[in-house]
């Protein structure tokens, strides 16, 4: 009996870890945003519920190849985060953060509302049906373990990005000192339009894993919304590496939590968790 | 007849929740939190009502003491640590979410998602259950909420008045001299949280009692607590009657864009409202009227935020 | 090469420079000096543009730099190295000089080399971190990345401030050789001893106004400059 009990735990774990990998790509366009233009994306996950539902419509409506409809939105998502900093980002950029973090609410609100109105409330879903894959004992979805790989796959690419490339080391640099990137020839205003659609991209590419997943309803971002802003901040608000772990360390409650009581109860673990930790450390496990 | 004083009723106890809010939100903390506060009012009075028979105006005491508890415990550390601007939003975002939540898994209570009804008490054609609380003459309603709508008021004068006020004023712009000369900062804030807290908590069994149905969504997480972010926002958040011009406001656009398309469009006035919203703070951070009072008086109102 | 004519400018209501007339010739070396507070450093800020001049007229190379953005100035040929350094804390020292070389990152690499060459001493340092790297070794970092977008015309921003006296002597042996080498530098500074040493030219500013111009050997010369900053 205890033999089965430890197996279906480590799945729950293992589960875990795939979750705690899709959290991490979620809290990377985050953390992004935040560590070069010091603004908060309210409305972050409003913009992943628009790349869900092209994801959607170019593939289930007008039969686009899946890859094709993915790449597509992730391009379109891409434009959507550099539209919000150029329309409203922009105008607040100098205001107080709370100013900031209040245009984003006003955004996300408009883009819920604009979806049920646009699309209805009902709920969509991709209609790809991805084997489950077996190891011993444990089953795992094949979609989650391909989010997993994924998400990976694009934190090691925006690692790449951010190290190697000039324009990366200029992102790193305009978020340690943002007063003499002019002295440099570096124009901040661009090199804000281009995080935010980085920051848009990725957000892109969560939408694309998540939508293979889990059906998409206009009130969809209010599910990981939340909680993806909860592990920016456990990891420290603007520290990629530590948003990171975040990830992993409140995927782990959600799953082992969920395993014990409900899932519901998982997630309530994990706020409560969240909050615990912000009195222990209240910038966050890595913050400054 | 029924229907004004409905719409009445709505507008003073939306704004005397959002003044609630208010009470903390103008001296800098902005609390995204507070539909946790309003969830515990609802909850507490409906379930204790629903399984014990236990009549709201006590269910209401009990709601009072969990809220005032939650708003000590999250508030101290929040306080004591110096949790501010982002932090604090965050933090406080997390405990409406909680609350969320507590309500939805602990679904064999409390209905969960579906929500919840209190027990009818009006029968045989009885209009008035004064230990219910439930009161099928709208008039009475609005009597009650506007008492409590004026008392609002009046605390949010008492605190603007007090010296608490022009401490916290000292506090947002310059914690260090503050607290150098004696203004216990972390006292200050909890007390102001906490009167913040219990306002909005009543705002919570006043609207479970009127509208005799509550669901998770609707007084708890993060939407709620936007909205009232929002409604103060839009009306004024230095003024006295900011918050509740803020909920005449966002009710009225939604009536009336209800009457002039129907149920053809939902979802269209928040649209428009999020849009409203954005431009509200970025050419108008002062509200309708605190907009309209600096034009009137020709200086400026209050102060922009700062946490 | 630069000409600074009835320059005002300030912060907001504060004006810290008033009716400033300046120049400095292709391959000069010119110092600015004065007391803390005198508004040296408004000036350079001024003159790369991060400042808006609320009067008067910057001329380099014979075109007005007016209506250049400050992101703009770099590729005209005037680098600024600010005060205190300002080296990205976290980013190592050649991505600092990466980061210099911004407006010509295609010539990035034999640039590198070319500035290596000046200073061997950052070329060992290369891969360490810029906030770890000693006081003398950020100054001659930051000007190194000055360096790097190949300027016209350098502009320093008290290189001595903070550093103990024997690195001073270094950095001023490295501002020596510079001027050796052909570039054209402006220099502000406090150390009025020093730097009258390396320069050719300077001018005294007092409280946002040029007081006294000449030769350096004449203000080194000049009674109420000895008096007052050399304490003589």
């Amino acid at each position: 009996m205890s033999d089965i009990f430890d197996i279906y735990l480590l799945e729950a774990v293992l589960n875990g870890l795939l979750l705690g990998g899709l959290f991490a790509l979620l809290s990377l366009g985050l953390n992004l945003v935040f560590g070069v233009i010091d603004v908060v994306w309210i409305c972050y996950a409003e913009l992943i519920m628009c790349g869900m539902y092209g994801v959607y419509y170019l593939h289930v409506q007008y039969h686009w190849p899946l890859l094709l409809a993915m790449a597509a939105s992730v391009g379109i998502v891409a434009f959507l985060g550099w539209l919000l900093h150029q329309v409203v980002i922009r105008p607040v950029l100098n205001a107080e953060p709370i100013n900031q973090l209040l245009v984003t609410g006003g955004v996300l609100f408009f883009l819920q509302a604009a979806a049920t109105l646009v699309f209805g409330i009902e709920f969509r879903n991709l209609g790809v049906t991805l084997p489950s894959v077996r190891l011993g004992e444990m089953s795992f979805s094949a979609a989650r373990l391909v989010a997993f790989g994924a998400a990976l796959g694009g934190v090691i690419a925006l690692y790449l990005f951010l190290t190697r490339t000039y324009l990366g080391t200029a992102i790193r640099a305009i978020s340690q000192d943002r007063a003499i990137m002019p002295l440099m020839g570096v124009d901040p205003a661009r090199i804000f339009a281009l995080t935010s659609a980085l920051g848009g991209a990725l957000a892109g590419l969560g939408a694309c894993l998540l939508v293979l997943q889990y059906d998409v309803h206009p009130a969809i971002g209010l599910s990981f919304g939340p909680i993806t802003f909860l592990i920016c901040v456990l990891g420290g608000l603007g520290n990629m590496v530590g948003g990171f772990i975040a990830a992993f360390v409140f995927a782990q409650f959600i799953a082992v939590g969920g395993f014990f009581f409900a899932v519901e109860w998982g997630y309530v673990i994990a706020f409560v968790f969240f909050i615990a930790v912000m009195f222990w450390r209240p910038r966050g496990i890595l913050g400054k | 007849m029924n229907y004004p004083l409905h719409l009445a009723i709505l507008v003073l106890l939306w704004g005397y929740i959002y003044t609630s809010w208010s009470v903390m939100g103008r001296l800098g903390l902005v609390s995204f939190g507070h539909g946790a506060f309003m969830g515990i009012g609802a909850y507490t009075v409906v379930m204790l009502w629903n399984y014990y028979g236990i009549s709201p105006w006590l269910g209401a005491l009990a709601a009072l003491a969990f809220s005032a508890v939650v708003a000590l415990v999250i508030g101290y550390p929040c306080f004591r640590f110096r949790i501010v601007g982002h932090y604090f939003a965050l933090v406080t975002l997390a405990l409406s979410e909680v609350a969320r939540l507590v309500i939805t898994a602990w679904r064999d209570t409390t209905g969960g998602s579906l929500g919840a009804t209190p027990l009818g008490a009006l029968h045989e054609g009885a209009s008035i259950s004064l230990a219910a609380m439930q009161f099928s003459d709208k008039r009475i309603w609005l009597a009650i909420v506007a008492a409590c709508w004026a008392l609002g008021l009046w605390v949010w004068h008492r605190v603007d008045r007090s010296m608490a006020r022009l401490a916290l004023q000292a506090i947002s712009e310059e914690e260090e001299a503050a607290a150098s000369i004696g203004i216990h900062v972390t006292r200050a804030k909890l007390r102001i949280t906490l009167i913040s807290a219990l306002m909005t908590c009543l705002g919570g069994v006043l609207y479970a009692q009127y509208q005799l149905y509550v669901n998770p969504d609707a007084v708890s997480g993060i939407a709620i607590s936007l909205q009232m972010v929002f409604g103060v926002i839009a009306g004024g958040m230095f003024v006295m009657l900011g918050p509740t011009v803020g909920a005449g406001f966002t009710l009225l656009l939604a009536e009336g864009l209800r009457l002039a398309f129907g149920n053809r469009y939902p979802a269209l006035d928040t649209t428009i409202y999020g849009v409203m919203l954005v431009l509200f703070i970025i050419y108008m951070p002062k509200g309708i009227l605190g907009a309209a009072l600096e034009l009137w008086r020709r200086r400026p109102i209050g102060q922009t935020f700062r946490t | 090469m630069l000409a600074v004519r009835n320059v005002t400018a300030g912060y907001g209501d504060f004006n810290a420079l008033f009716d400033v007339s300046l120049e400095v010739r292709a391959g000069e070396a010119v110092a600015v000096i004065g007391p803390n507070g005198a508004g040296k450093t408004t000036l350079l800020r001024v003159i790369s543009k991060i400042i808006e001049p609320q009067r008067g007229e910057l001329t380099f190379d014979g075109t007005s730099l007016a209506p250049l953005r400050p992101h703009v100035v770099v590729s005209r040929g005037i680098a600024h190295v600010p005060e205190n350094r300002r080296l990205f804390p976290r980013l190592t020292a050649e991505e600092n000089l990466r980061m210099g070389a911004y407006t010509s990152r295609h010539q990035y690499a034999a640039r590198l080399e070319e500035v290596y060459a000046l200073f061997p001493r950052l070329k060992e340092r290369r891969a360490q971190v810029a906030g770890t790297l000693s006081g003398g070794e950020q100054q001659m970092c930051a000007i190194a990345r000055a360096l790097m977008s190949r300027p016209k015309l350098l502009l320093l921003d008290e290189p001595s401030a903070g550093l103990a006296p024997v690195v001073v002597q270094s950095i001023f042996e490295l501002v020596r050789r510079i001027c050796a080498e052909g570039y054209t530098v402006l220099i502000v500074e406090q150390n009025i001893r020093q730097v009258l040493k390396v320069v050719e030219r300077a001018y005294l500013l007092e409280a946002g106004r040029i007081v006294r111009s000449g030769s350096a050997a004449q203000l080194l010369a000049a009674p109420e400059i000895q008096k007052a900053y050399l304490g003589l």
